[in-house]
């Protein structure tokens, strides 16, 4: 029995190693979603820089309003720009035939990203524009190779190049150096990182908005079991008594 | 005169127990509390084990309930579902709670189930008398998948629509007859509004009828044979005066309050998962099902849920479609005839040879690992592994007629052991 129990263990910690291999390096997003200013800000940065091509057609805005603890009115004077009302999803205005003509594929809604895609990704591939003439949009994405995006970001990031060098394990094939600021941004980069951390978290939190709210709960849940458990457990300790 | 408080309750008792004569002249309720609680007789020296199949039951019938509340806000339908859910997931009151209790339900339902089935292995509980009752058990298990496959393309995410197609598709490599039947199962030529309407009325009605009719059978079926208990051996058979097994204690109140201290241990885990990690770090919810279905667009790499993956792992293990689907089959029906295939008399693990303690380990090791295989891009080592455990699992049933006749066995006792 003890010998089954150990192979099977064995076995799980052979999947865990295995796991861990492969992938492409991400940056560490550490966002955190109990952040209430840094989500503040990245709701604002959300509706300035996104919000033009990415709808979030799952996130109503005044849920927004009350999880952010924001008054309707400071909502609809930062955060609403087009005359919805404070019950609208964050849909927005680009027809998606437009949007495929300008930039061959529909901006994807964001309500999930984060879920699909995860924080470090993002956060690694909003930092990861580097110039590129031979692409339409004049930059690629070191983490989505060949990406429609444009560099939304640009001015306040800075206009910066990715330096590559061969391969030596694999012939014709390049691996990434590192990148190499052509001209200062509006932002320092360390202030840049800081505020796509903030949209990121942004992100997380309207992938989940109930997220914050559930762990809170599941400490309660759990709590409530584990004073049932001992009852549960004098009772039946009770009954068996006289069972030997 | 005014009644005092003991003259109530005397009326009032009285009143229901002349109610319960009154219902048992019509119904046999006291004949089947008695036949399957209070005197119904189950071993005293039930381990933990023996825990899963009572939680099977508390996870199917909050399956059952929490299904019933997300089917009054899904929608159906290519053009609504995936928005439904996330309108559950945010809007409904609770949904998000109901939703996840389902979604982590499904999955704790098959970790519960298999563990549920490897105690069977343990301690021979498919072996005579009880051979109905893991024949039974293995038809519930068959629903089960059919009802968790159903059920994972509603949510209308990408990796359930390619899911689907996949398994669909399997259909079309029987010969002649295959791609009609894959076409007749989707209603269409691809995975469609069309499908996911059938799917969602085989997941909602259809498949659940018929497990908990299968449910019931099976606790019938057992109730009728006895339980069986970790040293294998029948408790029937040494009764006292009355009639009542020695080894035995009643159902209720005994094994009724032990059951619940594990029910609530399962709960504890259940819930850290439910309100810590929902998507289980995408094993439970998986990345990819964030994401709308696209006919147009695959997964970076299709997988099932995990499962699945042990017999997806055997399918790809095989390099011919056909009989990739053969072994696959083969391998979820072997199962049913281990009754037949296990000659040993000796039920127990604990009493019986150490060829069948080293085939069940490696049995459970080849079942994980394939499991884990079973998720992985089909590349070089991966197709080598896959296909050693395959042989493995194979080995298991195949090899069992001939050593369990010549097992040396040790001497089971006549009474349980503490």
């Amino acid at each position: 029995m003890r010998v089954t129990v150990a192979a099977l263990l064995f076995s799980l910690c052979l999947a865990g190693t295995a796991l861990a291999e492969g992938e492409a390096k991400l940056d560490e997003a550490n966002t955190n979603i109990k952040n209430q200013p840094s989500l503040q800000r990245g709701a604002k940065y959300f509706v300035n820089y996104c919000l033009g091509c990415h709808s979030a057609k799952y996130v109503r805005y005044n849920r927004l309003a009350q999880d952010l603890q924001i008054t309707e009115q400071q909502l609809v004077d930062n955060l609403m720009f087009t005359g919805e009302h404070p019950f609208d999803t964050m849909t927005n205005a680009m027809r998606p035939e437009d949007a495929t003509r300008w930039f061959g594929v529909a901006p994807p809604d964001l309500s999930l990203i984060a879920r699909s895609r995860g924080t470090d990704y993002l956060y690694t591939y909003l930092r990861g524009f580097y110039v590129d003439p031979s692409r339409p949009s004049g930059v690629n994405n070191i983490v989505l190779r060949g990406s429609a995006m444009p560099a939304v970001l640009w001015e306040l990031q800075g206009p910066q190049r990715a330096k590559f060098s061969a391969d030596p394990d694999h012939p014709g094939q390049e691996i990434f150096e590192g990148f190499e600021q052509i001209r200062p941004g509006e932002m320092p980069p360390a202030q840049f990182d800081e505020m796509v951390r903030d949209v990121v978290n942004f992100l997380d939190y309207i992938g989940e908005p109930i997220k914050r709210e559930r762990e809170a709960l599941g400490i309660r849940v759990i709590g409530f079991l584990l004073v049932f458990l001992l009852i549960a457990y004098l009772l039946k300790k009770e009954i068996w008594k006289d069972v030997h | 005169m005014a009644s005092t408080e003991a003259d109530v309750f005397d009326r009032l008792g009285r009143g229901l127990s002349s109610l319960g004569a009154w219902i048992d002249k019509r119904f046999p309720m006291t004949k089947l509390i008695k036949e399957h609680a209070t005197e119904y007789y189950a071993s005293k020296n039930f381990n933990i084990w023996y825990g899963f199949g009572v939680i099977a039951t508390v996870v199917l019938v909050m399956q059952l309930v929490t299904g019933i509340f997300l089917t009054m806000n899904y929608k159906p339908s290519a053009e609504g579902a995936f928005a439904s859910v996330e309108y559950i997931m945010r809007d409904v009151d609770w949904g998000w709670l109901i939703r996840y209790l389902h979604s982590t339900g499904a999955s704790a339902f098959f970790i519960v189930v298999y563990l549920h089935m490897f105690r069977g292995l343990l301690y021979g509980s498919y072996k005579k008398p009880r051979e109905l009752v893991w024949i039974i058990g293995m038809f519930i298990y068959l629903c089960l998948m059919a009802e968790a496959f159903f059920g994972y393309l509603l949510p209308w995410g990408n990796m359930s629509y390619w899911g689907a197609q996949v398994i669909v598709s399997l259909f079309g490599a029987i010969p002649v007859v295959g791609n009609g039947l894959s076409e007749w199962i989707r209603g269409d030529f691809y995975i469609s509004d069309i499908t996911l309407n059938r799917f969602f009325a085989f997941h909602v009605i259809a498949v659940p009828l018929a497990l908990v009719g299968l449910v019931v059978v099976h606790i019938m079926a057992l109730h009728e044979v006895g339980s069986n208990n970790p040293d294998g051996i029948e408790i029937k058979e040494h009764k006292d005066a009355s009639g009542k097994p020695i080894d035995g204690v009643a159902f209720h109140p005994y094994h009724t309050s032990k059951d619940l201290v594990i029910v609530i241990i399962f709960l504890i885990a259940f819930s850290a998962v439910v309100f810590f990690a929902p998507d289980m770090g995408g094993y439970f919810l998986e990345h990819a099902n964030f994401e709308p279905a696209d006919p147009l667009r695959t997964p970076a790499h299709i997988a099932p849920v995990w499962y699945f993956t042990p017999f997806y792992a055997m399918l790809r293990a095989v390099p011919d479609k056909l009989l990739g689907v053969v072994f696959m089959g083969s391998a979820v029906l072997l199962p049913f005839f281990l009754p037949w295939l296990d000659r040993c008399r000796v039920k127990s693990i604990r009493y019986r040879s150490w060829i069948y303690k080293v085939a069940l380990m490696v049995f459970a090791v080849t079942f994980l690992t394939l499991g884990y295989l079973g998720m992985q891009q089909p590349t070089g080592p991966v197709v080598v592994l896959c296909r050693t455990f395959t042989i493995l699992y194979f080995a298991f049933f195949v090899s069992m007629p001939f050593y369990s006749r010549v097992e040396k066995t040790k001497p089971v006792p006549t009474r349980v052991t503490p």
